[in-house]
């Protein structure tokens, strides 16, 4: 399929997957494993100048769009997608600095974050997941600035992360209208960490609470104005979200790829398993998924990347579509490579845990649905 | 700390093909790469400028698709890049070799250290990062595993040895060869890949370095390639029989009859 990539994108995405290829696959069975984040790699991705990508150009950044970033995401996912949204959560606590940040909190975090530094981004707590509306962490105005109080949980990078966009309640009696977005540095008074989840998958990224005892967070670190949380939050998730649709197609990618390969090789009854009508039309029902993942994916990247001001529905197309595909594509993956498929010692079985989460992650899938008819009932649906 | 890196370019596999009638490489459907141990020495060069400062140039002698891979050592952090090539350089062997890229070095000027890999994957001798010492008259260490400590005019490198490691120290400038132990190359980045796409890599000639035609090229080399052939493959196995002590009066017989033992 020609997707008519410019030759900057056709550079990342080699370098990515250069990388991926040389530099994770080693190693992706052991991080899985140990559970272990890869600190080492995401330096590397950083010196690749990969963290550059999403950030614009004043700020030492390279200006990409989100194409760029799903075509990085994509190609690390291929390989390990714990690690490619580890990288990519580092995007998404970027986003709200990068779409709503004052000049002077631009160029005091934007350059870090092209240099290297992970982001990490903080909004579901234990009592608000798919409704974000019931966060209970609070931000009091103080002379000194503001000071938190709370706990966020589930959070991707909590612990490695040295930028955190945090969104808290600046005014309890508005509801979502009082909430409003910070940035806070990992280091701040009253800011810790709690324990690492285990996970089914992506075990190699580090999830966990972020736990605030009257920490204290500058003034100047409040991302835009108060009572503008939700509406910051909205658009980071709408931007991001494609993110994610990318680790998902890069997760499918990855299992056809290597079920095709297996299957090539496996004789049973005397051929190949791929010579099995059976096997071969899983394993094309799996082509014309990915395929049509990666179209949806792309199309939506370069929608957003043409300006247009909303992309809420076209955001969460690709996100539900790419991450059901994943998890299509690895189950059957599985299925076709049979006992090695379910083994620890073949990469599937990682990828069919991996591919559980884009299901539910940065809005789950039912949430999305939600969010896709509301659009529909508003434009009656007609095609725009 | 200026530094010099010496690349070459080699076929991108261990199965070489060699045509008898010119006694010459079959590079053809062959993806030619850099030397593995010069990627060593490009990153150890590029970790050198980082830390003191100064430049990297990266040089080859080969023919004119060298360019590439001098492209891609401007991808990983070289600054300026030079190709030796020109018809007059054809049929070098490791002496022609090292007289031309001492001409060049000479040219360039201005270098405090010289970097070479430990020796080729296709020609395999190791004897060009001597040479090209000897023929600027500096100091040489061979198989660097680690440079603890370089500047002010000296240079102490760690190497590893059969039974251990030495220290050494040389006094710059000087030409070193390094092992793979010495650091783990990184990958490009996008900037360096933008930089190297639109990088001019200069070609010199023979007549660009002085080099006087004696010294280089076929005429300048000490050894000629006679004859290059495979080794016959004979494959015929005689599996011995029975107890080992049986196996081994079996085994000796059969050596003393081949003439052997
Ligand atoms: C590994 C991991 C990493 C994460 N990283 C981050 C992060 O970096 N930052 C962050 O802020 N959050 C993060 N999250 C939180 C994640 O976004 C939430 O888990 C997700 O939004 C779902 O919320 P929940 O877990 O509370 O599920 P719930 O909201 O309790 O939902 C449970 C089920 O009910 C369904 N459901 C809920 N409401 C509706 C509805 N209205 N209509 C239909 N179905 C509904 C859901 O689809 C789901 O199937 C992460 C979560 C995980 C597991
Ligand atoms: C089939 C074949 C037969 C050969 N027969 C002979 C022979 O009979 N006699 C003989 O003397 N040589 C012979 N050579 C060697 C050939 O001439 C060498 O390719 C060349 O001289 C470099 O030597 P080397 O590859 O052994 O490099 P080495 O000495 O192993 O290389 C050490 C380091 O020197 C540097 N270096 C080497 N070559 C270059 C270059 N061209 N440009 C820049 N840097 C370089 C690199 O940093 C390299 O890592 C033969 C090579 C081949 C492939």
């Amino acid at each position: 399929m020609e997707y008519f990539l410019t030759e900057q994108q056709k550079t990342l995405k080699s370098l990515a997957h250069r990388i991926a290829e040389e530099r994770i696959l080693p190693v992706r069975a052991e991080l899985d494993e140990k559970e272990q984040f890869p600190k080492e790699i995401l330096k590397e991705l950083a010196d690749s100048d990969l963290f550059r990508i999403f950030i614009p150009e004043k700020y030492d950044g390279l200006g990409g769009g989100t194409l760029d970033l799903c075509l990085v995401v994509e190609e690390l996912s291929r390989v390990c997608s714990a690690v490619a949204v580890s990288f990519a959560a580092t995007a998404l606590g970027a986003y709200a600095i990068i779409l709503y940040g004052s000049e002077e909190q631009k160029q005091k975090y934007l350059p870090q974050i092209a240099s290297g530094k992970i982001a990490a981004f903080g909004l579901t707590e234990s009592n608000a997941g798919s409704d974000a509306s019931g966060i209970q962490t609070t931000a009091v105005k103080t002379p000194e600035g503001y000071i938190l109080n709370g706990t966020k949980q589930f959070i991707t990078n909590g612990g490695e992360a040295d930028i955190y966009t945090i969104v808290a309640l600046t005014d309890k009696t508005k509801g979502p209208r009082g909430a409003s977005a910070f940035i806070v540095e990992k280091d701040a008074p009253g800011f810790t960490f709690g324990k690492k989840e285990k996970k089914i998958g992506i075990r190699a990224s580090a999830t966990r609470e972020l736990v605030f005892r009257n920490c204290l967070v500058p003034a100047e670190n409040l991302i835009s104005r108060e009572g503008m949380g939700f509406i910051v939050t909205m658009k980071v998730l709408d931007n991001s979200r494609p993110g994610i649709s990318a680790q998902a197609l890069g997760i499918a990618q990855g299992a056809m790829e290597a079920a095709v390969g297996y299957t090539s090789q496996r004789i049973q009854f005397g051929q190949p398993l791929i010579s099995l009508p059976v096997v071969q039309y899983k394993l094309a029902e799996m082509a014309l998924q990915v395929e049509a993942a990666r179209a949806l994916v792309y199309a939506v990247a370069k929608t957003i990347d043409s300006g247009v001001k909303s992309f809420t529905e076209e955001s969460a197309m690709a996100k539900v579509f790419a991450s059901d595909v994943a998890m299509k594509v690895t189950v059957d993956a599985v299925q076709v490579c049979g006992g090695a498929g379910y083994m620890r010692d073949y990469p599937l079985e990682k990828m069919m845990r991996d591919a559980k989460i884009t299901q539910i992650y940065e809005g789950s899938n039912e949430v999305l649905h939600n969010a896709i008819a509301i659009e529909l009932r508003k434009r009656k649906g007609k095609r725009e | 700390m200026n530094v010099i890196v010496c690349l070459k370019q080699v076929p991108g596999t261990t199965e070489v093909k060699i045509d008898p009638n010119t006694n010459t490489l079959i590079r053809q459907g062959i993806k030619a790469i850099v030397n593995p141990f010069d990627s060593y020495a490009l990153e150890e060069g590029v970790r050198l400028k980082e830390k003191h400062g100064g430049k990297v140039t990266a040089i080859s002698m080969g023919p004119p698709q060298a360019a590439d891979m001098l492209k891609d050592a401007i991808s990983v952090g070289a600054d300026e890049a030079v190709l030796l090539s020109d018809m007059a350089f054809a049929g070098s062997d490791t002496l022609a070799t090292a007289a031309a890229l001492g001409k060049a070095v000479e040219k360039i000027k201005n270098y405090d250290l010289i970097i070479c890999g430990r020796q080729t994957i296709d020609g395999d001798t190791g004897q060009v990062g001597p040479e090209l010492a000897e023929n600027l008259g500096i100091p040489f260490i061979a198989y660097v595993s680690k440079i603890e400590e370089i500047g002010n005019g000296k240079i102490r490198v760690q190497r590893a040895v059969e039974d251990g490691h030495e220290t050494i120290e040389a006094s710059l400038p000087a030409v070193i060869t390094v092992a793979k132990e010495i650091n783990v190359p990184r990958m490009p980045s996008l900037r360096g890949l933008s930089k190297s796409k639109s990088a001019q890599i200069p070609t010199w000639t023979a007549n660009d370095i002085d080099a006087p035609k004696e010294t280089i090229g076929q005429a300048g080399s000490g050894t000629w390639v006679v004859k290059v052939f495979y080794p016959q493959r004979i494959q015929h196995a005689e599996m011995l029989k029975g107890e080992p002590e049986v196996q081994a009066k079996a085994l000796i017989e059969k050596l003393k009859e081949a003439k052997m033992i």
